[in-house]
């Protein structure tokens, strides 16, 4: 298998998550779209792991996992306080950085 | 997209069933996370996200990370997306259609993504075209044990530390006060 | 590290001195800074529950500390008096030559005396050497550097750790009786508890890395109890001046040390290595220089020294004891420890054996005249004793910089006592009228509070310089090392520094003078507040008798040689004998010889500024007063009154020399503005650089040109380039839409096109 055939999967799924950040408005849709690029790095190290025969790629692999879990933890927590406060997840609203 | 079909069709005859199965799952997960980030229903969404993250564990295994793939398994398809579940329930966000988003922010997104994405691919082919992956055997558990409990002992102690820290930091945050 | 394993490696003749420890206590001298560190976690947990609120704890401590550090002392007299070498190591060619036994190289992990090492610098007719006790463990390593932690003892870390446990122990029981009932008695106590573990760790440090972590403890500390009643304004303004302040000189500490590292250190961070490679040369007097020039910065700030003091005098809002503690005695004298620590650097940077004139020394002599003039039109008791500590570390930091070692830390030692008394003396009249404004609610103190007019006044003469007070001989001691006074008989010393010697003069009827009006304002004429004054209790009055003790004897441990017996070596130079290093990692330096004719003189000049002030004060003012039957703080018709320039010279003064108003006016102000407005042109240029880069940098010279500077000459133009830039940044305001995805965005396509960029240029 090539190398490639999977880095590119990786970037195609990473620029799709882009796309999602960047276009939804419902905070906890925003987050999975995180959750897909976060997954794409995976796919990254591992693949590069295997590339190397080198274990440091799955080890990673396993931290980031763990990182996005507690990620997603503090994500929704703060989407739930942002419901809380405004009765609404929709970030086109949370415009206080406005200049 | 198309640029992954290159690499499939340019790849060494050996792993025909590997590389066939790479391009199912691959065009599986694409076409998902393409509904993630487009379908209006949010538990839709959280739906096909577990297809990508499935997805996602099937390119482990294929790259012999078996370890890996149970833990996606079961962090992300066991616990995420019952989180995200749970989230859509407390925030009562529609079940129905998400409100519509602005044809020129959404024009504006696709140029970033696109832009990114040919950057990456330009990097990607133009560095790694004549690298191959070759799976003998899958990467014992033992190994990567090993190797946690040693080499990465630092980085595990942080992350455990920084897990404490998150689950802390999401009762401090979420709490009713 | 071991030395003896270094020398050997670098087949270099390291002239050494340095010992793994022969003797418990200075073997074990980290117990010291542990003691009140332990404390000061005990405190912060539990003080609260406690039945005194956490402060016993403080003091038995402190106590302990002391007690260890008195036994450390003893036994480092000791140490230093009876050291025999092994005979092993009775000389370094017996390193180089390889003929040293393996087995007393390769166990080090024997016990201390085998693999204790010296090399004698001489032979024995010679003095010994002095041994610093030098024990360290590799903190962590990483790239090659091994960070190391560890203590460094020898005469001068033994002789703070005395001092700062004395003071800081009489400060805490002091302060038992003076922050009673305070809201926040525990926080008090337990970050007293703090500093003085960190100021203890920071003179134990065997290097510079550590140094740093102990520099910025204390500032720390300082900035905490600064604003301890930070409910106040002024309070917290105080506290954060004093920590800015000291970031300026930080920086310069940062500089040096790491010019240090790659330079004299070779890539460590150990103070003896670096001292001892700059001893034996080799080192770029270049990199010595500059290094010597950063790290002056940081002494300007810690020390409060000359541009860079206007933090000290504002740090009095802090409580008493504190000041007392931190601001007079201890920490400020930090940057004082650090130069004579790392001495080679500047006793070779700066070449000060033999010039006549260097930046360590500058400084010094100009703090020391203009802090005491600045002192004369304090009206606050505090400030008044702040401004004298400045001018007081200037003495020190002038001594040090004409290369009188031992002169400056005698004087940073017997400074400490009669300052300490003199501010927690302060704080006792503070107490009794609830003001330190000696002008509007102080006088005639004698007769309510006569044992701190007792303790206040020796500690004042001892701070005048009078024989044969503390102060007369250190004060002497630094005089005599400038080795100006050649002209008029000789001193020696390392250079003729005759403008210094003049300064330091100077310098010595300043303080008479000044002293001599705080103690009339405070202690004399009529009284000018409200209520009845009454004397502190015992737990205040203790610990100013005992520090009014050593203000008054602490100076005959460094009589000057022939001033008793002839000869008789047992009780002359003591100080200068036990606390100066003779070894290899220190410089050789010059010791200038005692001059009764310059005593004499110094002596007589600190007499006419007293008299001069007494003059003034006792007998015209109190003579008027006693006529008009008013209590008077200055005489109406004074030469302020009378005289155009005189008044000039006053609101000079009255003003501090207007720095701070440089400082917060024009520095922080145009800074302020530079600094907001370009944080805010970042915000709004995200996409024209280049255009709105030109305008607004357009519109703050324009507008700082406009405002200060040339309103005349370039009106028209700066208007014209800031009205046409404001309206571009109206423009650009529209990218500003508060909206995170937007911002999102334009990261992503950022992160984009430079990647394509990287892209483009790696494959061109």
């Amino acid at each position: 298998m090539l190398l490639n055939q999977f880095l590119l999967l990786a970037a195609v799924l990473f620029c799709i998550g882009v796309y999602g950040v960047l276009v939804r408005r419902n905070g906890m849709l925003v987050l999975m779209s995180i959750e897909i690029i976060l997954n794409a790095v995976n796919i990254n190290l591992v693949a590069f792991g295997a590339l190397t025969d080198n274990v440091g790629g799955e080890v990673f692999a396993l931290f980031a996992i763990a990182v996005a879990a507690a990620e997603v933890g503090i994500g929704l927590a703060i989407v739930l306080l942002m419901y809380r406060n405004r009765r609404s997840i929709d970030l086109s609203e949370a415009d206080l950085l406005k200049g | 997209m198309s640029a992954v079909f290159a690499a499939v069709s340019t790849d060494a005859p050996i792993f025909v069933a590997q590389n066939v199965f790479f391009a199912v799952v691959a065009l599986l997960m694409v076409g998902s996370a393409l509904k993630v980030v487009t379908t209006s229903n949010v538990v839709h969404a959280a739906l096909w996200l577990v297809l990508v993250l499935a997805g996602a564990a099937a390119q482990f295994i294929l790259l012999g990370s078996e370890f890996v793939a149970v833990t996606q398994v079961l962090v992300y398809i066991g616990a995420v997306v019952v989180l995200f579940l749970f989230g859509v329930m407390l925030t009562r966000a529609s079940m129905g259609d998400d409100e519509s988003v602005a044809g020129e922010k959404r024009s504006m997104a696709a140029v970033v993504a696109g832009l990114l994405l040919a950057v990456m691919s330009v990097a990607l082919i133009d560095s790694f075209s004549d690298d191959r992956v070759v799976i003998d055997q899958p990467q014992l558990v033992t190994t990567v044990a090993d190797s946690i409990f040693s080499q990465y002992i630092v980085p595990f102690e942080a992350i455990s530390v920084l897990l404490l820290a998150a689950l802390i930091g999401a009762i401090v945050v979420a709490r009713r006060d | 590290m071991n030395f003896l394993l270094l020398a050997a490696e670098n087949a270099t003749q390291l002239p050494l001195a340095v010992s793994n420890g022969t003797n418990w206590f200075l073997e074990h001298a980290w117990i010291v800074p542990l003691l009140p560190a332990v404390s000061f976690v005990i405190i912060l947990f539990f003080g609260k529950r406690m039945p005194r609120k956490g402060a016993e704890v403080g003091v038995a401590a402190v106590a302990l500390a002391f007690v260890f550090a008195v036994l450390t002392g003893v036994a480092w007299i000791n140490h230093r008096d009876n050291y025999t070498p092994p005979a092993a190591s009775e000389s370094a060619l017996v390193i180089d030559g390889g003929e040293i036994a393996p087995d007393q190289v390769v166990p080090a992990a024997e016990e201390a005396p085998t693999k204790g090492e010296v090399v004698t610098e001489g032979g024995g007719e010679a003095e010994q050497p002095t041994v610093a006790i030098h024990k360290s463990t590799t903190w962590l390593r990483n790239g090659g550097v091994a960070f190391d932690a560890g203590i460094l003892v020898d005469g001068l870390s033994v002789l703070m750790l005395f001092m700062v446990t004395l003071v800081s122990l009489l400060v805490h029981i002091y302060s038992t009786d003076y922050v009673a009932g305070d809201r926040r008695y525990t926080h008090f106590f337990a970050f007293l508890s703090l500093f003085t573990a960190a100021m203890l760790f920071f003179v134990l440090s065997d290097n510079i890395l550590q140094m740093i972590v102990g520099w910025e403890l204390v500032g720390v500390c300082s900035f905490v109890l600064i604003g301890h009643w930070w409910e106040e304004k002024a309070n917290s303004d105080a506290a954060m001046k004093a920590f800015i302040t000291n970031r300026v000189g930080d920086i310069g500490l940062l500089v040096g040390v790491i010019i240090l590292f790659f330079t004299a250190g070779n890539g460590s961070f150990d103070i003896l290595t670096i001292n001892s490679n700059i001893v034996s040369g080799g080192v770029s007097h270049t990199a010595l220089i500059v290094a010597a020039m950063s790290l002056t910065a940081a002494v300007m700030s810690k020390s409060g020294q000359f541009v860079l003091h206007t933090w000290l005098p504002d740090a009095m809002a802090g409580p008493t004891p504190v000041s007392a503690l931190i601001h007079a005695a201890t920490m400020v004298v930090a940057g004082i420890y650090m130069v004579a620590r790392l001495y080679p650097v500047f006793f070779e940077g700066m070449q000060i054996g033999g010039s006549s004139i260097n930046l360590l020394a500058v400084v010094g002599a100009v703090t020391l005249v203009l802090a005491g003039l600045v002192a004369f039109v304090q009206s606050d008791i505090k400030k008044v004793l702040a401004y004298s500590t400045i001018s007081q570390l200037g003495y020190m930091v002038m001594a040090l910089g004409v290369g009188a070692w031992t002169a400056a830390i005698f004087h940073l030692f017997t400074h400490a006592f009669f300052k300490a008394c003199l501010f927690l003396g302060a704080g006792s009249t503070s107490h009794a009228v609830h003001s330190f404004d000696m002008k509007k609610d102080m006088g005639g103190l004698r007769r309510w509070m006569p044992h701190t007019y007792l303790t206040f006044v020796v500690a004042s003469l001892a701070l005048a310089g009078i024989f044969p007070l503390a102060g007369f001989w250190s004060k002497d001691e630094i005089l005599s090392g400038t080795g100006g006074w050649g002209l008029f008989g000789g001193t020696g010393g390392n250079g003729a520094y005759t403008f210094m010697l003049a300064m330091g003069i100077l310098g010595a009827a300043l303080t008479g003078a000044y002293m001599t009006r705080v103690i009339y304002l405070t202690f004399h004429g009529e009284f000018r507040g409200h209520g009845t004054p009454h004397e502190s209790g015992r737990l205040i009055l203790v610990p100013l008798y005992v520090l009014a003790g050593f203000a008054l004897l602490a100076g005959l441990i460094n009589l000057p040689v022939g001033f008793i017996t002839g000869n008789n070596s047992s009780w002359q130079e003591r100080f200068g004998h036990y606390v100066q290093p003779v070894a290899g990692y220190f410089p050789d330096i010059a010791q200038a010889t005692p001059s009764y004719s310059l005593a004499i003189v110094s002596s007589f000049v600190a007499f006419a500024g007293i008299g001069y002030a007494f003059w003034y004060y006792f007998v015209k003012l109190d003579r008027l007063a006693r006529a008009t039957g008013e209590s008077l703080t200055e005489l109406p018709d004074g030469l302020v009154a009378n005289s155009a320039v005189a008044r000039a010279g006053h609101t000079l003064l009255v003003q501090k020399y207007y720095l701070d108003h440089l400082y917060t006016d024009i520095i922080v102000g145009t800074t302020k503005g530079v600094i907001a407005r370009a944080a805010n042109w970042t915000n709004q240029n995200v996409i024209d650089g280049a255009v709105n880069l030109a305008g607004r940098w357009s519109v703050k010279v324009g507008r700082f040109t406009y405002d200060r500077i040339d309103q005349p000459l370039v009106d028209g133009l700066a208007n014209a380039t800031g009205r046409a830039s404001n309206s571009l940044g109206d423009g650009f305001r529209v990218v500003q839409t508060g909206k995170v995805q937007q911002y999102a965005a334009l990261l992503f396509a950022a992160a984009a096109l430079l990647g394509g960029a990287l892209v483009v240029v790696l494959s061109l």
